[in-house]
């Protein structure tokens, strides 16, 4: 259970090596032991995680899961929750890819397709089944800007995580007389290893501000979150902009 | 059916969950309730009262959850020897109400009457009256327990399973359904107090009153203290200190109807209270009031409410913490650490976190209960409204308790880690031993069971 000043007992990983999943990680740690789950593909990275969240003070237990093989994936939901009560899931696995490849190779294409947005509807109805069988928790899936309007420079990108966060909105509804939550956060561009070496675009942030903002969205139960929050207001100002201007604009 | 779905949270409104709910005659029903239990799933099923207990105790979220009060029969009153044989669902307030044309009065008194008896021996519950009667397990003569199993057993505290007795008693629902119990009463002439009433200046006179052995005089004291002027108002305390009248010392009016329930309640607060209003500004006009108020004066005739359960006369007051709720911080340490425990409380007051209702009280010994609350010390309670940083600020208040010998209290915890709390129960294995020979898969289980990791 969250208990009464937001602290969780445990959280589950979906994407074990998330800079901003582990970030979340992070900042529940400050307030008190936590049972972390990382869910992801054994390899030195998730050992390294693992071993980063140890030294945090979280007892961590690893689950084998691979977002491309959607046929494992309900079986890796079940074994992170034998363990215990999950508390919280973040969906934090997703890919970025090479946006130009990405609309002219099919492998690219599909790869992100289903990584972005099959794995987490996949993960999504497993996690869904879980929570309801166990009575609380909460859902925070990490969506992204690039969701709200498809831009040129990464459609691909975007068109998967539109496909995702409107997954999660509709989970939120349909969750809701369960009393389990969703949380949908919305980043801009965030400096981490899937964006190294691009240009940041405006209103950049970090894996921790973002953690920030999830974690106190989870405490206040809200659903929906921009990292950083001004994002909502430029997102919905972007949204209605003509096309022929939209094209033009540098974003 | 009777059984339906919904969201359970404890007083304090906080970490709700969902939970099927099983009410009416298959909890009244002894052979319906053994089904139940036999059919509870890998969930669990644990027993609630009347949700008096602020945290996660009686909440058992995606299992089953048994509204005990269906089973609300008085079965026996006895006025020569005072045992009263009750279902476990009954009231304390009814059972007020019920045993006092006996002369007779509940024992312990906790600072509500609106929990039931199996919640009382369930939490162990305590009142103003710890230091000369000890708490609810002491009073109980004979209970009722259905284990894992279906089957019913009758413990008693010295009978042969007195271990079980005793693991039930604070073992917070998890040993077995409590089904009913016999109570020994205490017996009374009157309903009413006869209190001294006084103000402190300072946290020192507050000890004092509490330490220079004046306390042995009555049967009841407390005190509520300030907790949010610092400097030289800090810990000054308002103190009722009484007894139960004998007739005697009535006036000549109320000797008429000495035993007459006089507990009256003003006012229902609505629902309607903001988040926030709860404040230090708030607080500290309220809390100059109640102290104010407080006059100096000695042999005073109080009825119940006016002693014992101000609180009561405004119904339903959690509501003015607003829909974030608040949380109950009640710890106990024992009498030696006295300079940290005034360290504590000056913390408290510089923390920022304001409190309004703030219990003082030295407890007497404890009892046999391997995880009941009292011991011999200094007990307080206050009550923070949600904000933020109050989770690392009760973090650190649990390390100092900690340290100092002192415990937590679960009736009031909605937020500890399992280790400390194992670190202040010593006697927590002792206890799981007991309990997991009489729940051996484990079918009894809560939410707080889950965080403080007490079942398999």
């Amino acid at each position: 259970m969250i208990d009464a000043v937001g602290h969780p007992t445990s959280l589950l990983l979906l994407g074990g090596t998330s800079e901003i999943g582990l970030a979340i990680a992070e900042r529940y740690l400050t307030g008190g032991p936590v049972r972390v789950v990382l869910a992801g593909r054994q390899s030195p990275r998730l050992a390294d995680a693992a071993a980063r969240l140890t030294r945090a003070g979280a007892s961590v237990e690893t689950v084998e899961f691979d977002a491309r093989d959607a046929a494992v994936h309900t079986e890796a939901v079940r074994k992170a929750f034998a363990g215990g009560d999950i508390d919280i899931a973040v969906v934090a696995f997703g890919l970025l890819g090479d946006q130009e490849k990405a609309w002219q190779d099919i492998d690219v294409a599909v790869e992100l397709a289903e990584v972005n947005y099959v794995a987490t509807v996949s993960v999504g109805v497993a996690l869904a089944a879980e929570f309801r069988a166990q009575g609380h928790g909460r859902i925070v899936a990490l969506s992204s800007v690039a969701g709200e309007r498809a831009r040129r420079s990464n459609f691909v990108y975007g068109s998967t995580k539109a496909g995702m966060d409107a997954f999660y909105t509709g989970l939120t509804e349909a969750l809701r007389p369960d009393g389990i939550g969703v949380t949908i956060v919305r980043p801009g561009f965030v400096h981490s290893k899937m964006t190294a070496g691009m240009d940041p675009a405006p209103l950049s942030t970090t894996p921790e501000k973002v953690a920030e903002i999830a974690v106190d969205a989870v405490t206040k139960g809200r659903e929906l979150v921009w990292a950083p929050a001004p994002l909502r207001a430029v997102m919905s100002v972007l949204r209605h902009i003509p096309r022929p201007v939209f094209r033009r604009l540098p974003v | 059916m009777p059984r339906s779905v919904k969201t359970l949270a404890g007083w304090a409104r906080t970490a709700p969950s969902r939970a099927t709910v099983l009410t009416g005659d298959d909890v009244a029903s002894t052979p319906a309730l053994a089904e139940a239990l036999a059919g509870a799933g890998s969930r669990g099923v644990i027993a609630r009262g009347l949700g008096r207990s602020y945290g996660d105790t009686a909440q058992n979220a995606g299992g089953l959850v048994l509204d005990m009060t269906a089973r609300d029969r008085i079965h026996a009153v006895d006025a020569e020897t005072g045992l009263i044989d009750l279902d476990a669902g009954v009231s304390l307030d009814r059972l007020m109400r019920i045993a006092l044309p006996f002369g007779l009065w509940v024992p312990v008194l906790p600072g509500t009457r609106q929990v039931t008896i199996g919640g009382a021996i369930a939490n162990d519950i305590h009142g103003k009256n710890h230091h000369t009667a000890g708490s609810f397990g002491d009073h109980v003569v004979s209970m009722d327990l259905m284990l894992a199993s279906g089957e019913v057993r009758r413990l008693e505290p010295d009978g042969q399973e007195s271990e079980l007795f005793w693991a039930t008693v604070g073992g917070i629902g998890l040993t077995g359904v409590i089904l009913r119990a016999t109570i020994r009463m205490t017996k009374t002439e009157t309903a009413y107090f006869v209190a001294d009433t006084e103000r402190t200046a300072d946290l020192d006179e507050t000890i004092a009153r509490f330490s220079d052995g004046s306390d042995e005089a009555y049967d009841y004291s407390s005190a509520w203290f300030d907790s949010i002027s610092t400097g030289s108002k800090l810990g000054r305390a308002a103190l009722g200190r009484g007894s139960l009248a004998r007739l005697d010392e009535l006036p000549a009016k109320l000797r008429r109807d000495p035993l007459k329930f006089d507990a009256p309640t003003l006012v229902d607060l609505p629902d309607v209270f903001p988040n926030g209003l709860a404040n230090k500004l708030t607080f500290s006009a309220i809390g100059e009031l109640y102290y104010r108020k407080t006059k100096n004066k000695r042999g005073q005739i109080q009825n119940l409410t006016a002693f014992y359960h101000p609180l009561d006369l405004f119904g339903d007051w959690n509501r003015a913490y607003g829909s974030k709720g608040f949380l109950q911080y009640q710890f106990i340490v024992p009498l030696a650490a006295e300079a940290e425990f005034r360290a504590i409380v000056r913390d408290i007051a510089e923390s920022g976190h304001v409190s309004f209702l703030n219990v003082f009280k030295k407890f007497g010994e404890g009892n046999r209960a391997p995880l009941s609350f009292p011991m011999p010390g200094w007990n307080i309670c206050v009550d923070f409204p949600i904000v933020e940083g109050l989770g690392a600020f009760c973090r650190s208040l649990d390390e100092r308790v900690l340290a100092m010998g002192g415990r937590l209290y679960t009736a009031k915890d909605s937020r500890t880690d399992h280790d400390t709390f194992a670190a202040m129960y010593p006697r927590l294995d002792e206890w799981r031993k007991i309990r997991d020979a009489a729940d051996p898969d484990g079918v009894f289980a809560s939410d707080m069971s889950r965080r403080l990791r007490l079942t398999p």
